[in-house]
């Protein structure tokens, strides 16, 4: 017995001194696996198949990986799978703050804290869309229209990000919406178009070709400064030339939706930590820099201690929120 | 006319080696994952989408439409041989061309599927070309009252279509509606009769459903009745596809309906899969050989499949020009629109003129390419037929199984699939019919999401359905479909009991 376990250290330390030189410590060994919370097509499964091409690009990993959509349940079909792989460290979830804010509103069974957060990379902005052929030139005119008449506000699903935003809009301006839910922001863009609603809070990807089109525009940015100047959308303006909802008179200086990276939970910290820094040498590749700006977020990245400092401030928030409409479940 | 010159200018872009080549490949592997149960369009584009990431925008999404295209007719091959449909549009197909393919004639119904498919799509290629901006307009006309108002469309052609009585349909809607219902509501944001079991909080999956549904539970009754009848001498013939595509124009009438039925439903997004049964139960209804649907009969096929292709194509209408996908398919290739840095929406035509009709003009060549294509591989997959019941039994129940596994690896899936097939196979001994269960399940999510949208925002109203001309429209001919089998059944009592009355009268 002494000797087996004696020749299995020796082979350990061995294999681990071989493996040290490397940049991490751990080193996946079989195919990885990207879960995107949502159906093909949206905001969560495009990050997840854009760090895929870079990865793969630049051969970050000897590995191959693949991208597998789990979007079933508003994105709780990914999470519950996250949650049943625990301590399998070839599972990467790539999902939004629906992770902790999902199971505030509604049952499922799973909780943010059943996975182990590795990073939060890219946030997307929020802004007030109206129709292009609407009375209102800024929020102050809209927000004085809607004070008479109740007005149609779509979003993408219910008691999520977009409602939570429509019902803060109500509160600081004294206000009451009907809050009409679509199955993504996309779908309520094309009702904006249509007239059948009378505004949204889209991010900026989701309707950029609705305002270059001329069937919609935004009236301010949900953020505490003018966003970054990129190249201009319609003729005349880009994204710079919106101003922020605070310069007009609508007191909610920030809201952000950050796209966030997941390991399954019970994975050892060596695991985690290889994953965190996989993130970080994709965000410094050129093609991370146009992913970003094509999709017209904001790069950021957040991990460790400051990621968790980002969950409990907005779990906060969104608890405010949810409990003021009687959401929170038991 | 400026259309014209656009589309020709599309055509030297399309009609290149490097673009043919795309086309034949893309093509090959659409039909690849067609046929494969499980796979189907929208996953098989979503493979090749990294694929494509390096490549020009109009060269990537001519691959992946080609793809699109190769599906499309692939998944009617499996509907028709083996009763299991590997794409949800084409259920319909199975209604009619299993029973021919069973009796003996599957080339002649997979020639005919093909043909019929191929006019589908050309008619939607055309609106396509010459109705863009017009089309475009009328989509924005559809809020949640219009999109229900379509789904209540679509619902009522099939309650009281001939076969079932009426109250087993509205039973299998039911059934069909509550199955929907299960996981994440999208309107209250809650969980639906997940019966405690966590994976279900992701519904069930329409593929595992019908392979259920239609190829274990036809599998049961076939392993009941007919277990040594099942192996069918078909030979090779390849006249026979020629005879069979020369025979569709007999159908002008229902190929035209069919076709009107697809365009209608791809633009205003019913989708595909509403548009084939929808046009299947409206062929059944006004054919003349109405009574003789689902015995294999030539127009049960041509209905579904042209409005299929009809719709899948003038799916991709909305995409381009509004940003909406009218499919699942679309909605993938949408996605693989803004990672070449493109935006779907109603610039597109300004900004990217050599995109947009370089993509049109391959569509009228991708489809020309995928019918040539298809058409060779018609008599390898007849043979199929040929194999004995012993041997394609269990490759039935390993696809299904495969299948089911497949669409998002979940074990719990394989077993939902097997709980289907014993339904199906109830169904089948009850005489209920599986279309209007089918159909509730695919669509019955989306035509409440809607319904209760229009609640909201007409605060409980049911004025709403009736605000517009276009609403009005839809939902009084809805309501005509609805109530015209009862009306006549009424009539037709009123009768018999009149004639009773008289009886009675002269009995006292």
């Amino acid at each position: 017995m002494k000797i087996t376990s004696k020749l299995l250290l020796s082979t350990t330390a061995f294999m681990l001194a071989g493996v040290l030189p490397a940049t991490a410590a751990w080193q996946p060994q079989k195919p990885i696996e990207f879960v995107a919370t949502a159906g093909p097509g949206g905001g969560t499964d495009n990050l997840a198949r854009a760090v895929q091409s870079i990865v793969t690009k630049y051969k970050l990993t000897d590995q191959p990986i693949v991208v597998v959509n789990k979007g079933g349940g508003s994105g709780a079909e990914g999470y519950v799978y996250g949650k049943a792989s625990a301590g399998d460290p070839y599972k990467v979830i790539f999902g939004t703050s629906n992770a902790w804010q999902q199971p505030l509103v509604s049952k499922v069974a799973f909780n943010y804290t059943d996975l182990t957060p590795i990073a939060a990379m890219a946030q997307d902005e929020f802004l007030l869309w109206v129709k292009q052929d609407a009375p209102y030139k800024t929020a102050g005119d809209f927000l004085k229209a809607a004070a008479a008449t109740e007005f149609k506000m779509g979003g993408a699903q219910s008691k999520d990000t977009d409602e939570v935003l429509t019902r803060m809009i109500e509160k600081a301006a004294r206000i009451k919406f009907t809050y009409i839910p679509f199955k993504s922001g996309a779908e309520a863009a094309v009702q904006l178009a249509g007239g059948h609603i009378d505004a949204h809070v889209n991010n900026p990807s989701e309707s950029l070709g609705q305002w270059r089109g001329s069937t919609q525009r935004p009236l301010c940015a949900f953020s505490p400064k003018r966003l970054p100047q990129g190249p201009k959308v319609t003729t005349s303006e880009g994204w710079s030339d919106v101003p922020t909802c605070v310069e007009q008179g609508l007191a909610i200086s920030q809201y952000e939706q950050p796209r966030t990276v997941w390991l399954p939970g019970k994975v050892s910290p060596e695991q985690a930590a290889f994953y965190v820094d996989l993130l970080k040498k994709v965000q410094a590749t050129p093609e991370w820099k146009d992913y970003i700006e094509k999709t017209s977020q904001v790069d950021t990245f957040l991990t460790g201690a400051a990621f968790d400092n980002f969950i409990k401030q907005d779990l906060e928030h969104v608890k405010q929120v949810a409990g003021e409409q009687g959401w929170l479940v038991k | 006319m400026e259309n014209l010159q656009s589309l020709l200018h599309g055509f030297t872009i399309a009609v290149t080696v490097p673009h043919l080549t795309l086309m034949v490949i893309g093509v090959l592997l659409g039909i690849l994952v067609g046929v494969l149960p499980g796979l189907g369009a929208p996953n098989g584009v979503s493979l090749l989408l990294p694929l494509t990431f390096g490549m020009q925008p109009v060269s990537a999404i001519i691959l992946l439409s080609s793809m699109y295209w190769g599906a499309l007719f692939g998944g009617s091959v499996t509907s028709i041989l083996f009763n299991i449909p590997g794409e949800p549009s084409s259920v319909a197909t199975t209604f009619d061309g299993y029973p021919m393919a069973r009796d003996g004639r599957p080339t002649t119904a997979l020639a005919t599927a093909f043909g019929s498919a191929a006019f589908g799509a050309l008619v939607g290629v055309i609106l396509i070309t010459f109705l863009a901006s017009w089309v475009a307009q009328v989509a924005l006309a559809f809020g949640p009252p219009e999109y229900f108002a379509v789904y209540f469309l679509a619902f009522a052609s099939f309650v009281g279509m001939g076969g079932a009585a009426p109250i087993k349909t509205v039973v299998a809607l039911a059934i069909g509606f509550a199955i929907a219902a299960i996981g994440i509501d999208t309107v209250s944001g809650s969980v639906r009769l997940t019966m405690g079991i966590d994976e279900l909080v992701k519904g069930v999956s329409f593929v595992v459903a019908v392979m259920g549904l239609f190829g274990i539970g036809e599998l049961l009754i076939a392993v009941e009745e007919e277990f040594q009848a099942r192996a069918v001498s078909s030979r090779v013939d390849w006249k026979e596809v020629f005879r069979a595509l020369g025979r569709l124009p007999q159908h002008g009438i229902a190929l035209l309906r069919s076709a009107a039925i697809g365009c209608w439903m791809g633009i205003t997004p019913g989708g595909p899969t509403a548009a084939s049964f929808m046009s299947y139960g409206i062929a059944k209804r006004f054919s003349r050989n109405g009574a003789r649907f689902g015995t294999g009969e030539a127009e049960g096929i041509v209905a579904p499949e042209t409005a299929d292709h009809a719709a899948g194509t003038s799916a991709l209408l909305p995409m381009l020009s509004l940003g909406i996908p009218g499919s699942a398919t679309a909605a993938v290739m949408m996605g693989g629109l803004m990672i070449w840095g493109l935006n779907p929406g109603p610039m597109l035509f300004v900004d990217q003129k050599d995109f947009v009709w370089g993509l049109i003009a391959s569509m009228y060549v991708g489809n020309i390419v995928a019918v040539a294509l298809v058409l060779l591989t018609v008599p390898v997959f007849a043979a199929l037929m040929r194999i004995p019941f012993a041997v394609i039994a269990p490759l039935i129940v390993i696809i299904c199984v495969v299948g089911a596994y497949s669409v998002s690896n979940s074990y719990l899936d394989v077993v939902l699939m097997l709980g289907f097939g014993v339904v199906g196979y109830l169904f089948k001994k009850l005489h209920y019919p599986l279309a209007p269960l089918v159909l509730a399940i695919v669509i019955g999510d989306k035509a409440e999401d809607a319904f209760r949208q229009a609640m909201l925002m007409s605060k409980g109203s049911l004025g709403i359905f009736f605000a517009n001309r276009l609403v009005t429209t839809l939902v009084l001919a809805g309501m005509t479909l609805l109530l015209l089998p009862l009306a006549l059944q009424i009539v037709r009592l009123l009768r018999k009991s009149d004639e009773a009355a008289g009886e009675k009268v002269r009995i006292i």
